[in-house]
């Protein structure tokens, strides 16, 4: 059984086809990374993986270890293994990043059934992990996300995604809004988190992200479908030709 | 020849018409009867306020008040025993305790040995009994919330209360703890008023908790008239978890002397009809005001804030932040208007309000007014209302958070940030703790 699998998946947004019959299969521990023009159903496909109500599944289906995952709510997602580093981490005044963080891991916990972490294995880990990535513990009590550059907001996702150990993170446009220190910074931590018992599905629109987390597959989305499959060197070819080979069919209805 | 049109007496009219003159009789305290007779006029005057009255037209009270319950008697050993519990909510902060059973006080309930050098407590009874010449006198000053129709029945129909004198200089490092309970069975109408006077330079932190029952529709019209000296800091905590049928009328009559120090915060999640009015005026220069609440509604419960802040000196600074959560079919009212006279020059005051809604059926309505006479000075209003973020809301639940979870945590960050105003640590845990429960209880 593929750890995840999607057949001819079609997705409306406000009455707009945006996802027209994608097919794609990930396999336990694959690094696969989806790239595509704008417009072109990438984030669409992040969000529907991890549940964001908007989005009307009108056919296909998409299979976790087996289950259907269009039939879950978004935290039982999570905690089934599914993790959504968000393109635009959102800021929540008045939570404490702390509070946040202990709150989804054993909401997670609690739904799978395992006990809650004692706050000294808790912050054991936090620290551990926020020292890893270079976050301040005095960013921890801070608000989540409140007045944070676009760097910490991107490495405070990829502590998150540390603490929850998701068996698939998918990462929307982690690069954007990242200068080149930040980058690697955030790819370092992504690659860390590489392991046979995690995939992981990068979506993103320029190459620059794929130097320093290198996927095993590539996929060229344009128009709602997978239109090419390679390995990663179709990321340098596309990084060469641009997207327009793929676009020609998007005019067409 | 032109017909005089009489307004017909609603039942709530008539019932307090009766008990006016049945209570006239009773009465032999000379000038506070004159002020009694006065008030009961005004009151006789214009009849329950409706939607047409200005400073009413959310809450409709002669729509909303269908009838006048008897006046509480003196509580019996039974409602005495139901209050022995009550005021829990502040255990925590270590206060002395003052317990006023259906608007009585009493001693035997009351923490009232060794009080601190610089401290009086003595009841409203007692006063009016002996004629306290210092109650009479402050009876006959014109008081800011006078001429409202619930301050001028509270004026008419008065029995007791507690009357606290904190003397020039003096520090409490206790707070002061006015338990108020309904104790009664049956549903009777409470008219308690308490004077709180601190001194030049004083400060005290006046916690307050008024609760009662579920099921019986009690009427509380509570009134507070506080004076405070220049450069004294007065913090004061209400609370309000009224039973579910209760009607609550508060009033803040407040005058505040110069370079003083004063924040009031009113916690609401009880009653089903609550209006807490403030009217504070800023008479000295130079003085700190806090003002900030946060209501916590569900059901059909309607709780109105209405606040007037009155600025007749310059150079005061006044902050107001109240946030209303709204659920089922609740109804949250703010009403605030800023006063600047003429010559309160730098004044520097301004007035927010948020409402959350959390239900299609509830409703948020705001008013704020700004009344400015000065030329050189900064004020400013704001007001929102609006539903949790579904963003955020899916953000939590992404990592994992289950709904009803990720919306607690987002309501308590809402709450969280006007309690965080609270000055004092134990009464603002206490209202954060208060919190958790109210959105644990929530279906």
């Amino acid at each position: 059984m593929s750890l995840l699998e999607i057949k001819n998946l079609a997705v409306k947004v406000d009455d707009r086809e945006i996802l027209k019959g994608l097919d794609l299969v990930i396999e336990r521990g694959e690094m696969h990374a989806i790239m595509g023009p704008n417009g072109s159903g990438k984030s669409t496909l992040a969000h529907v993986l991890s549940g964001k109500p908007g989005y009307e599944v009108t056919a296909g289906e998409v299979k976790f270890e087996g289950a259907d995952l269009l039939a879950l709510a978004p935290d039982q997602r999570a905690a089934r293994g599914i993790f959504l580093a968000f393109q635009y981490p959102l800021e929540i005044p008045g939570v404490a990043t702390m509070t946040f963080l202990r709150t989804a891991l054993n909401a997670q916990r609690k739904t799978r059934g395992e006990p809650e972490l004692s706050t000294p294995e808790f912050m054991k880990r936090v620290r551990e992990q926020a020292g890893k990535l270079a976050i301040d513990p005095d960013m921890l009590r801070r608000p989540v996300n409140v007045g944070f550059s676009g760097g910490e907001k991107k490495r405070n996702e990829i502590l998150q995604m540390a603490l929850l150990e998701p068996k698939l993170a998918v990462l929307d446009e982690t690069d954007s809004g990242l200068d080149i220190d930040a980058l690697k910074v955030v790819a370092d931590g992504v690659n860390r988190l590489r392991s046979p018992d995690r995939a992981m599905l990068v979506i993103t629109h320029y190459q620059r992200l794929l130097n320093h987390i290198v996927p095993d597959v590539v996929h060229v989305l344009s128009n709602g479908r997978i239109m090419r499959t390679g390995g990663s060197e179709l990321a340098l070819e596309l990084e060469a030709k641009g997207y327009v080979p793929y676009q020609d069919e998007a005019v067409l209805p | 020849m032109t017909a005089e049109i009489m307004p017909i007496r609603t039942a709530a009219e008539s019932g307090f018409a009766e008990a006016f003159a049945a209570l006239r009789g009773g009465l032999a305290d000379g000038a506070i009867t004159a002020r009694r007779e006065a008030a009961f006029r005004h009151f006789e005057a214009r009849g329950l306020p409706h939607r047409r009255v200005e400073e009413w037209k959310y809450t409709d009270l002669r729509a909303l008040m269908r009838d006048a319950k008897p006046l509480a008697g003196v509580p019996d050993a039974a409602a005495k025993a139901r209050a022995k519990s009550a005021g829990n909510i502040f255990a925590a902060a270590d206060a002395r305790r003052i317990v006023l059973v259906d608007g009585a006080l009493v001693p035997e309930l009351s923490d009232l040995a060794r009080l601190e050098p610089g401290l009086r407590i003595y009841s409203l009874a007692e006063a009016l009994g002996h004629g306290s010449p210092e109650f009479t006198r402050r009876l006959a000053t014109a008081a800011p919330a006078e001429g409202d129709v619930a301050y001028e029945l509270n004026t008419a129909f008065m029995g007791d209360g507690a009357i606290v004198e904190v003397e020039a200089g003096a520090e409490l490092a206790r707070p002061l703890h006015l338990v108020f309970v309904y104790g009664a069975e049956r549903a009777t109408a409470i008219f308690s008023r308490s004077l709180v006077i601190v001194g030049a330079g004083a400060g005290l932190t006046l916690l307050e908790s008024h609760e009662g029952p579920d099921g019986v529709d009690y009427q509380i019209n509570t009134a507070l008239d506080l004076v405070v000296g220049d450069r004294a800091r007065l913090n004061r905590v209400k609370v309000n978890t009224e039973g579910d049928a209760a009607l609550h009328l508060a009033t803040l009559s407040a005058t505040i002397g110069a370079k003083a120090s004063v924040s009031d915060f009113a916690f609401l999640t009880g009653g089903l009809v609550v209006r807490n009015q403030m009217f504070v005026k800023c008479a000295g220069a130079g003085t700190t005001l806090d003002l900030g609440g946060a209501s916590l509604l569900k059901g059909r419960q309607h709780g109105d804030t209405t606040l007037l802040v009155d600025h007749a000196a310059g150079g005061c600074q006044g902050r107001e932040l109240f946030k209303s959560v709204l659920d089922g079919a609740s109804r949250g009212v703010f009403q605030g208007k800023i006063i600047v006279r003429p010559g309160a020059q730098k004044t520097d005051s301004r007035m927010m309000t948020r409402a959350l809604l959390l239900s299609e059926d509830a409703e948020a309505d705001n008013k704020p007014e700004l009344e400015i006479f000065a030329d050189d000075v900064q004020c400013g209003h704001g007001a929102t209302s609006g539903a949790l973020d579904d963003n955020l809301k899916f953000y939590l639940m992404a990592r994992g958070i289950p709904e009803k979870d990720a919306e607690a945590l987002l309501i308590q960050s809402f709450v969280g940030e006007v309690i965080e105003t609270v000055r004092h640590e134990g009464a603002r845990d206490a209202l954060a703790a208060a919190t958790l429960r109210w959105l644990g209880e929530r279906p």
